[in-house]
């Protein structure tokens, strides 16, 4: 039996071997050139902490952190907004609506669409004076003027912002309902029994039984949002445009490494991220549960 | 309508009622469900509109796009199809993007179902430690070894291949967590037993007892492996360099930055033939996709 033991290295040294060559490695050899002012050629000199210390007062990078929350952020509240709300109607027992699994896939389509042809798409689609979007909202009347969306940097984050509301909030939904599903029916019974309206079923059982999913899509679409790539990439310029209004915190890095051969310096870039990241899920987890361990349980 | 559902509630109401929970609402809910329904069908109108300018505008000619909007196709969609293809070859891109995504599905479930029966069966030195270390890694976003990464392969000589983008699914921290999790409360210890008692080797017991029972796990899990290869994007640009090497993701890239980008229709059809397919696939897959993410995210 203990013999067998052995094994066990057999089964998860592949595992191991890749990982070490292309996830650790990798990760070790990019923290080492973050002190380096490397350029992707020649010697790699030690520079300190120089790195770090332009990336505080980088204003290029501060104001990519900042793009990347406000077109984090705003399509968040939307889809989570959208999520909820639809996940409010669906699970409703007094409404008992049909067709879910029909509106599910509908909403939940522009989600497996790959990024690049949806910032293409959009590209196009939003362009000012040949754009579809502008010629239908022209032919409706509901603007006289075509709208300039991706060359004026509010609505061009904006336009970022509703893209991922589009392609986000059909997933979120279907987490959400997996999480409503898991909660005992018995809950709304005895809510309807004591006479609790729609708004009070949905804010006092189903959300506070929900934290647990809530949190999970919380910190996925926040790592996800951090890293936010593609459409930035490919919707404008590559480089930002308009006003460095898309400059994300990826794409800077991106643009950073292979575009202007700051290695070093986009590995410091790596890190700052990769602080920031782990800064902000620290804070939505206490967030989320630190206020309860004050409280002493009910019982 | 209305009248009858009412004799029906207080006819119920009378015989039993219990059943009042269930039925009281019936009387009141016609309007707002109609409602629902309005809204719940501009949703979708909405979320399905930009596909549909993209389907008609790649069936008509620039002149006509750049005229004016319009939900009737076109006729010009031989006319964009030759535009394009003499620009790019769409059909390259997709096979390339197939081979890598395919490999990467087989890579990551069949070494992720190995590592995940070593960590849940045996019993070694620095097991623990090992798992907890991958939980850790699980947590590291991808761009963070990424200028690494690219060295590496530049020192390794595999720039401009596919091994880049095959060989790490082999290393898939979350699939061997998620495997784990699922095989450790489906196979029974006892069964395993008792096919070392007849003389089955660990390796063909693993083959033959273990991936069969992880397979519905394996398959939830491919799904996601799948898709997010095929929609991989900052990767292959990163690695990829000869344009008939490219994977569809970058070709669309390399579509915008072409002549192509001065025929919209063309543009459109590009587009179309790279995000139709996945719409057909997901129209057989979508209840098992839905499934998946569900259970995905329970589990966690």
């Amino acid at each position: 039996m203990k013999n067998l033991n052995r094994y066990g290295y057999f089964f998860i040294a592949p595992f191991w071997l890749v990982f070490l060559v292309f996830s650790i490695y990798p990760v070790a050899l990019t923290f080492y050139y973050s002190f380096t002012n490397y350029t992707g050629s020649g010697e790699a000199q030690l520079v300190g902490l120089a790195n770090y210390k332009r990336l505080l007062t980088d204003t290029y990078f501060v104001e990519a952190f900042f793009n990347t929350w406000k077109i984090w952020g705003v399509n968040f509240a939307l889809q989570m907004g959208l999520a909820l709300i639809l996940a409010m109607i669906f699970s409703d027992m007094r409404v008992k609506l049909k067709g879910i699994a029909f509106f599910r896939a509908i909403f939940y389509l522009p989600n497996l669409i790959t990024i690049s042809s949806v910032a293409l798409l959009f590209g196009i689609l939003l362009d000012w004076q040949h754009g579809s979007l502008n010629m239908m909202l022209m032919k409706v009347g509901i603007i006289s003027d075509p709208i300039n969306w991706l060359n004026e940097p509010t609505s061009a984050q904006l336009s970022i912002s509703l893209i991922l509301t589009w392609m986000w909030f059909g997933h979120s939904f279907i987490v959400v309902m997996a999480g409503v599903s898991g909660i005992s029916k018995d809950y709304y019974e005895a809510a309807l029994i004591d006479g609790a309206n729609r708004w009070q079923t949905f804010s006092k059982i189903t959300i506070p039984l929900l934290k647990p999913i809530l949190l999970y899509i919380m910190i996925t679409s926040l790592i996800g949002g951090l890293q936010l790539f593609d459409l930035p990439m490919l919707l404008t310029d590559g480089i930002g445009s308009p006003d460095g209004s898309l400059n994300t915190m990826v794409l800077y890095l991106y643009n950073q490494a292979f575009k202007y051969n700051n290695y070093g310096y986009a590995a410091a870039v790596a890190y700052g991220l990769f602080v920031i990241t782990l800064i902000f899920s620290a804070f939505i987890f206490k967030g989320m549960y630190g206020k309860e361990r004050k409280q002493p349980r009910q019982v | 309508m209305i009248g009858k559902t009412a004799v029906d509630n207080s006819l119920s109401n009378s015989v039993e009622k219990k059943s009042a929970i269930e039925t009281k609402p019936k009387r009141k809910v016609s309007i707002p469900k109609i409602l629902i329904y309005t809204v719940l069908i501009v949703m979708a109108i909405v979320c399905f509109i930009p596909f549909l300018m993209m389907l008609v505008n790649a069936t008509r000619s620039n002149e006509a796009i750049l005229s004016g909007f319009t939900l009737l196709p076109g006729s010009a969609i031989v006319e964009n199809y030759q535009t394009m293809m003499s620009y790019i070859n769409i059909w390259a891109g997709f096979k390339n993007s197939l081979i890598i995504s395919v490999l990467v599905t087989l890579l990551s479930g069949y070494f992720s179902a190995l590592t995940a029966y070593g960590f849940a069966f045996y019993v070694f030195k620095g097991k623990n430690a090992m798992f907890v270390f991958m939980l850790v890694m699980m947590m590291v976003p991808g761009q963070l070894g990424l200028i690494g990464f690219y060295e590496l392969c530049k020192n390794l000589g595999i720039l401009d291949t596919y091994i880049p983008l095959i060989i790490p699914a082999a290393a898939s921290p979350f699939v061997v967590f998620f495997l784990r999790q699922y095989i450790l409360t489906t196979l029974h210890p006892s069964l395993i037993e008792a096919a070392r008692i007849d003389g089955a080797s660990e390796f063909k017991i693993f083959h033959t007892i273990a991936i069969p029972i992880m397979m519905p796990a394996i398959a939830t899990m491919s799904i996601f492996t799948f898709i997010g290869s095929w929609n991989n994007y900052i990767m292959p640009l990163v690695v990829l360099f000869s344009p008939e090497k490219f994977t569809l993701p970058v070709l669309m890239g390399f579509l915008k930055g072409s002549q192509v980008a001065q025929n919209l229709g063309s543009m459109y059809l590009g587009i179309a033939i790279s995000v139709v397919p996945i719409m057909v696939a997901f129209l057989f897959l979508s209840k098992y996709i839905v499934n998946s993410i569900s259970a995905g995210s329970i589990k966690e």
